[in-house]
């Protein structure tokens, strides 16, 4: 049970012992910082690791690219999956309705001949009714997630078959798999000088304008801070945080930049992750999101309308595993009927990895992005060495189980006593 | 000499970066009752956790002797092997086991392995008889209430032969003919030989019940009173905790009464759980501005359940009646009509209902009235920094800052954050479910400070609370209820703790 121990460091002995608060606080501090920020020292880790092990392969520009481009349906689908699991629900039905939105984006484009926009919203649209439908049954009508999604696992699955019979359909428009699969056209020409040898002007340019936003937006939020009078990190810390964020983003960007500039998923995924973090941490219903994970009673006598929230998430999930759907089929050029087969537990997989509870109400959108990342990067890394399925699977399985157990750990030791 | 049973000797217990414990001394005789009283975060719980093997031998220090014999306990199995038995707060039944499978839960009656349930029903029952308990043992435990569990605790505790029983407040959530019967057994255990050391924050109690009382502040044991030699008062055990004098309990306030705020007209709500239990009849009840109106009632009156109904039907089911606020009828279909409307419920139980406890200071006080600090769904972060910052230093709630976590300030700190949601929804009604339960006598006197000042800001509040003292201390006026209606309403200068007992068990047939 989530509580406080009465026994335990009361204010009145803070108070009592001035001399011990600072210390204590401080220490606190740290291990909120540790609990939080453990996830990205573990990512450095584990792709220094791998830079390693591959000599250098991993960080190579097509590589990189290859790394985004692989991973970005299960990226998405993280996404609308750590709301859910914030929100203290879970979604075993992603995959299949990946596969369910994929088919009906193929039938529409290949079979119908429907222009490619309107094919694709028929599709959201599809996919955010798919969602409504289980969040009526979880949200209105009391039945736990687990079950209703579950339940939706096989459901859309079967319609995905009984849409595309025992085979694929495609292949889909150019335009479709370019999003998936293609890179954004070179504008300005390349630079051909030394370690930039080859690399693509404009998309420079874009990294350069996204690092000045980080710095800018960053920078402003911490001058508002000051003026409310909040106590900020310390300058040096600020400014080396800023640093090494735009030295990582300058790298990437310069690796792709060498090789066929960025992907248009990339960018997609870029934009989602922008959206979903300011959704989580900016705006009145992300915030709901957190309060019914973190106390489901609280949140209802605070007047949080919970049934509407839930109802909501289970739409977005919708949508989002829809667009999951069409860049899946996009990227292999047809729908298939095993497409998203166990897409649902690699998206559950990268949000407790990047730091969601199971008890619901903790977690952030770049953590699970984080946490697809580092799942990712071992699924490529190893492959890069020829290291055979099984013994990726088995690294995958307890990198999942380390990362949750050092969540619990950390935990049990801010609650100290507890 | 008189006759020792325990001596617990220069313990020290530190959590990282704090000493819980510093130095604590305590000495009980055989035989008698033991009050260990102090403020929340005083240690109480924490010595209680230390003696009976919670904090294992080696992660203290000091020395723990039981009848003479130096003890190293590692875990609570060990302590119940030599008598002493703990039982927490938080009662630890399980609702789906009936009551023997309760009492012998991990001490089961099962020669070779396999439970003898005829031989487990026939002690339990024996067992239920010594507290005082007339319940068949089969009895799942969830159909009991919160004091008939409170004794299959004590007969667990004896079914493990205890010699010294551990009872941390255990008349906190009993109503008062509850904690009066707890009390009298408690009397016939020590008549028995059983020592009792109990933890309480009620005063009244430990003047009637203790043979001696050990004061802790801050972690250190400040003195230890001999009941029957000395004349020791409630104030004088408050002194000792406070380490000043409490002049009053209660803080003076002069009423500024003006017109009807709230007026609920033929209330009736029917229980969701048990089909066609009327839970509240009938009532009629109003609130004026300025003013403080106290609801007293037993456990099970249905006062909760009838702020709850009234605060956007968050509880019951066939609710019927009327609300008029400012004397023009309101409907108040949800908790968002209710927080529309001005009304606001701070929950008895405010860890359950009340906090997002791993969520830090600010997002719970701006969790009901987040519109207020947003455009267009927009959160203004900074803003809500500045007003959760001026409702801390305001209410004095003790915290280094808004972004600390709720789930780890003590219980009077977490209510006023509680109070600081709701006061954030510039509510004009507040209702106000125990506001001092589990709170400290020092965090009380500042919760009844801001009461009043809630009051002269022009609020109606209405206080439910089980404790009389405190209902007499605060209100204007005070209604009773029992058995789901109201029977009885009277003002301050009327009031008296008899009287109100008088309507409070009331029975009117229908």
């Amino acid at each position: 049970m989530i509580g406080v121990d009465p026994t335990g460091p009361g204010p009145a002995v803070a108070v009592a012992k001035q001399a011990a608060a600072p210390d204590r606080f401080g220490g606190r501090l740290f291990s909120a910082n540790l609990r939080q920020n453990g996830i990205y020292i573990a990512f450095a880790l584990i792709i220094a690791l791998f830079a390693v092990w591959t000599e250098g392969d991993l960080l190579a520009p097509q590589n990189i690219s290859n790394l985004v481009v692989q991973n970005s349906y299960i990226l998405i689908l993280a996404i609308g999956m750590i709301l859910i699991i914030i929100a203290g629900h879970i979604d075993l039905s992603a995959g299949s309705v990946l596969a369910v939105t994929g088919a009906i984006s193929a039938v529409l484009m290949v079979e119908y001949d429907l222009p490619w926009p309107l094919a694709i919203l028929i599709t959201l649209i599809c996919g955010g009714l798919i969602g409504a439908w289980q969040g009526y049954w979880i949200a209105y009508f009391g039945i736990p997630a687990f079950i209703v999604t579950l339940a939706g696992m096989l459901v859309f699955r079967a319609l995905t078959l009984a849409v595309l019979g025992n085979q694929g359909i495609g292949p889909f428009p150019d335009e479709v798999r370019t999003i998936a699969n293609g890179f954004m056209p070179t504008y300005l020409g390349n630079i051909g000088l030394g370690p930039l040898d080859g690399a693509d002007l404009f998309t420079l340019l874009i990294g350069l304008a996204f690092v000045a936003g980080i710095v800018v937006t960053q920078w402003r939020a911490r001058a508002g801070r000051q003026r409310y009078g909040q106590s900020v990190e310390p300058t040096a810390l600020f400014v080396a945080k800023l640093v090494l964020a735009a030295v990582v983003v300058m790298t990437v960007i310069v690796q792709l930049a060498r090789f066929k500039n960025l992907p248009w998923v990339l960018v997609l995924l870029a934009v989602l992750v922008l959206a979903y973090s300011l959704l989580t941490d900016r705006v009145v219903f992300g915030r709901h999101i957190y309060a019914i994970g973190g106390n489901l009673n609280a949140a209802t006598l605070s007047g949080i309308k919970v049934k509407s929230v839930t109802f909501w998430l289970f739409v977005n999930m919708g949508v989002l595993a829809s667009i999951a759907g069409i860049v899946f089929a996009g990227r292999l050029n047809q729908a298939g009927p095993t497409a998203g087969n166990g897409f649902e537990l690699d998206a559950i997989a990268a949000a407790f990895i990047g730091g969601a509870a199971v008890q619901g109400g903790v977690g952030r959108v770049v953590g699970a992005i984080t946490g697809g990342l580092i799942m990712g990067v071992i699924n490529n890394g190893m492959s890069l060495i020829g290291a055979p399925s099984e013994r990726v699977m088995l690294f995958k399985g307890l990198v999942l189980l380390a990362a949750v157990a050092f969540d619990v750990f950390a935990k049990r030791r801010a609650g100290a006593g507890k | 000499m008189t006759d020792v049973i325990l001596q617990m000797r220069g313990i020290t217990k530190t959590f990282p970066g704090v000493t819980a414990l510093d130095d604590v001394n305590l000495t009980v005789r055989r035989g008698e009752i033991h009050a260990v009283c102090g403020e929340n975060g005083a240690g109480k719980s924490t010595l209680m956790k230390v003696l009976s093997g919670v904090y294992p031998h080696g992660s203290y220090s000091g020395e723990i002797v039981v009848d003479g014999q130096p003890c190293t306990f590692g875990g609570i199995r060990d302590s119940e092997r030599l008598g002493i038995v703990i039982i927490h707060q938080e009662l630890a039944l399980c609702p789906n086991l009936s009551i023997a499978e309760n009492i012998f839960l991990g001490n089961e009656r099962a020669p070779r392995g396999l439970v003898d349930w005829n031989r487990t029903n026939a002690e339990a029952a024996e067992l239920l008889r010594r507290v005082g308990l007339d319940e068949n043992p089969t009895t799942p435990s969830m159909d009991l209430g919160v004091g008939k569990q409170q004794l299959v605790e004590i007969a667990k505790a004896l079914s493990k032969r205890v010699r010294l029983l551990i009872l941390d407040e255990p008349t906190a959530a009993l109503n008062d003919q509850d904690s009066a019967h707890l009390l009298n057994l408690l009397r016939g255990l020590r008549d028995q030989g059983i020592t009792c050391v109990i933890i309480s924050h009620k005063l009244n109690e430990i003047e009637a019940i203790a043979d001696s009382t050990t004061i802790l502040r801050d972690g250190r044991t400040i003195e230890t009173l001999d009941m029957a030699a000395d004349v020791v008062t409630a104030d004088r055990i408050i002194a000792g905790m406070v380490g000043r004098d409490l002049e009053h309990r209660f803080p003076e306030h002069e009423p500024h009464i003006g017109e009807e705020v709230l007026r609920i007209e033929d209330w009736t709500v029917h229980s969701p759980t048990q089909h066609g239990r009327v839970v509240v009849r009938g009532a009629n009840l109003s609130l004026r501005r300025g003013e403080i109106v106290g609801l007293a009632g037993l456990m099970g009156a249905g006062r909760t359940e009838l702020a709850m109904s009234v605060f956007g039907r968050s509880y019951g089911t066939g609710i019927s009646g009327r609300v008029f606020k400012h004397g023009r009828e309101i409907q108040l279909k949800s908790v968002g009509d209710a927080i529309a409307h001005g009304i606001a419920y701070a929950t008895e139980d405010r860890k359950r209902y009340g906090l997002v406890l791993i969520d830090d200071i600010k997002r719970n006080v701006s969790a009901a009235a987040l519109g207020k600090l947003a455009t267009r769904g927009w959160i203004h972060d900074n803003e809500e920094y500045r007003v959760a910052e001026a409702y801390r230093t305001g209410l004095n709630i003790k915290a280094p800052n808004v972004s600390a976590v709720t789930g780890k300030l003590s219980g009077g700190n977490q209510q006023k954050v509680v109070l600081s949601k709701w006061l954030f929804t510039d509510a004009d009604v507040l209702i106000l479910d125990e506001p001092t339960r589990g709170i400290d006598v020092g965090a009380k006197y500042e919760i009844y400070t801001i009461i009043n000042q809630m009051a002269d800001q022009g609020k109606a509040v209405l206080v439910i609370s089980s404790e009389l003292p405190e209902l007499l201390g605060v209100c204007d006026r005070i209604y009773a209820m029992s058995a789901g209606r109201i029977t009885g309403q009277v003002t301050r200068a009327e009031a008296t703790p008899e009287r109100l007992m008088q309507y409070m068990t009331t029975v009117k047939e229908q």
